[in-house]
Order: C-alpha cells, then sequence, then structure tokens
C-alpha cells in the first residue's frame, strides 16, 4: 500500500468533519471549544501533508503550521477565558443559556 | 526523502487520532472528552512526526497535549460544582451530521480530482537550523514572528482581564 499525499488529505477531511460535527452540534462550550481544537489539529495536519508532498525543500508548510499554531493557542486561551467569565455572570456553561442576546 | 511515507505506522496513527475524536464525541463525561483530546493531540504528534516535521511535533505536543489540555481540564474543574454536572446528556444532531457527512463528501471529490504536480524529492529533510535560518532573517519570515507574539500577548493580557474577578 502506498502512503501518499490523498491518504493524509482524507484523513484530515475525516478528523476536520468529526471536529464540525461537534463544533455544531455539542451543547456544552467546553466540548464546542474542544471541538474546534480537532478542526485546527486536522488543518495543521493538511499544511504539513502538503508541505512534506509538494515543497518539501522550502519549509512553507512548517512555518504556516507554527503560526497556525499560535493563532490557536491563543484562540483557545481567549475561548476558555470567555467560558469563565459568562459562566461567573449566569453561572452556566452551556450554549444554549448564552441567549440574553437573542432579539 | 522517499515519495511514501510507512503504511504501517500511518495506519496505526490514523486509527488512534480517527478513533480518539470518535470517542471524544461520543463520550457523555466532559472529563473523559478530555482526556480523548488529548489522546489525540499526541496521535497527530506521531502524525507530523511521520510528515518528517520533528520540531512541530515537538510542538504540538508541549502547546495542544501540554498547556491546551491542562487549560481545559482547569476549565472544566471551575465551571462543574458537582461530580454529577460532568454527565451530559449525549448531543446528537442529525443536521450537524449531515453536514458534516457532506462537507467530508466534498472535501473527498476535490481529493480525488486533485493532482499533485510532480516534486524532485530533495535528498534529505531540511533541518532544524534551516528552519531557524530563514524564520530568523528579514527576508524570510521575522515579521509574522514578530506580530505572533504581539498577538500572543495581546490575547493573554485580553484572558487575564475577562476572567478576573469583575466589578458589575
Amino acid at each position: 500500500m502506498q502512503i501518499g499525499l490523498e491518504a493524509f488529505l482524507l484523513l484530515a477531511a475525516a478528523l476536520f468533519s468529526s471536529g464540525l460535527y461537534g463544533a455544531v452540534s455539542k451543547r456544552g462550550a467546553v466540548q464546542v471549544l474542544m471541538s474546534l481544537e480537532l478542526m485546527a489539529i486536522a488543518v495543521n495536519l493538511n499544511l504539513l501533508a502538503f508541505n512534506r508532498f509538494v515543497t518539501p525543500a522550502e519549509m512553507t508548510g512548517w512555518f504556516f503550521t507554527v503560526f497556525a499554531m499560535v493563532v490557536s493557542a491563543a484562540e483557545i486561551g481567549l475561548g476558555l477565558a470567555l467560558i469563565l467569565a459568562i459562566y461567573r455572570r449566569s453561572r452556566t456553561s452551556e450554549v444554549t443559556g448564552m441567549s440574553e442576546l437573542k432579539g | 526523502m522517499t515519495e511514501t511515507v510507512n503504511a504501517v505506522a500511518f495506519v496505526a496513527l490514523a486509527v488512534a487520532a480517527l478513533g480518539g475524536s470518535l470517542a471524544m464525541l461520543a463520550s457523555r463525561n466532559v472529563v473523559h472528552a478530555a482526556y480523548w483530546l488529548l489522546e489525540v493531540s499526541v496521535a497527530a504528534a506521531g502524525l507530523y512526526w511521520l510528515l518528517d516535521a520533528e520540531y512541530v511535533a515537538l510542538m504540538q505536543l508541549l502547546v495542544y497535549a501540554g498547556a491546551v489540555a491542562i487549560l481545559l481540564i482547569f476549565t472544566i474543574m471551575i465551571t462543574l460544582r458537582r461530580r454529577e454536572d460532568a454527565t451530559r446528556p449525549a448531543d446528537f444532531s442529525a443536521g450537524a451530521l449531515v453536514l458534516a457527512a457532506l462537507f467530508f463528501g466534498v472535501i473527498a471529490l476535490a481529493v480525488q480530482a486533485f493532482e499533485a504536480p510532480a516534486v524532485q524529492m530533495p535528498e534529505s529533510v531540511p533541518d532544524l537550523a534551516a528552519f531557524g535560518a530563514v524564520m530568523f532573517s528579514v527576508d524570510g519570515w521575522a515579521l509574522p514572528f514578530e506580530i505572533a507574539s504581539l498577538v500572543l500577548t495581546v490575547a493573554l493580557v485580553g484572558a487575564v482581564w475577562w476572567s478576573k474577578e469583575g466589578d458589575d
């Protein structure tokens, strides 16, 4: 069996889809953030796979992955701080409970 | 560098990553779900290693399997008042399932249609010294690097600001 670019792209697509399912269907805010992390992992896997099989000498995918990791680390830190702030105010970490601004 | 990677290692890591993500979605206990995400992070680091990106794999272990997992577990601990709160109803949504399946179908079709350009593989993997030289050269990625450190600083200050005891 030959494992090339396609296998990695399909695996990353499956990981991203499961993250998408979790982000849309879960009601706990922490679980939604965990699903977003799953999607970030899939994106990084895609970048590294393209780097390995298309531009192995230029290392472009490595740089992209490092910066994507910076952004997703900032995202998870801010997201969890936001969950804590909302929890302190309304005593809930359910997405369905965060409907104060709903028209 | 070769055109392909080790099939046995790929299948093992792919099963670990995909199975872990499905277990994370299926587990009704939030703490168990956080541990499954930790397992997926470690498997993903293995996949990065398989793709000859040792540095990124180590960063993945430090950032996701280390810092992010601990942050998640602390947030779960703070926002749960009782032990029973960790067990949640299984959130099943047919619409979300259809959306995810459609997304996967579209991507799979695109991957089937995609033809990778023929590439001349270099003799060896670029080492970390070459990576650092490009990263910190002004013609390379020095400016994005500085902006990234600014983004991280602002995010950290913002996180402390948001989560501090407010006077409202």
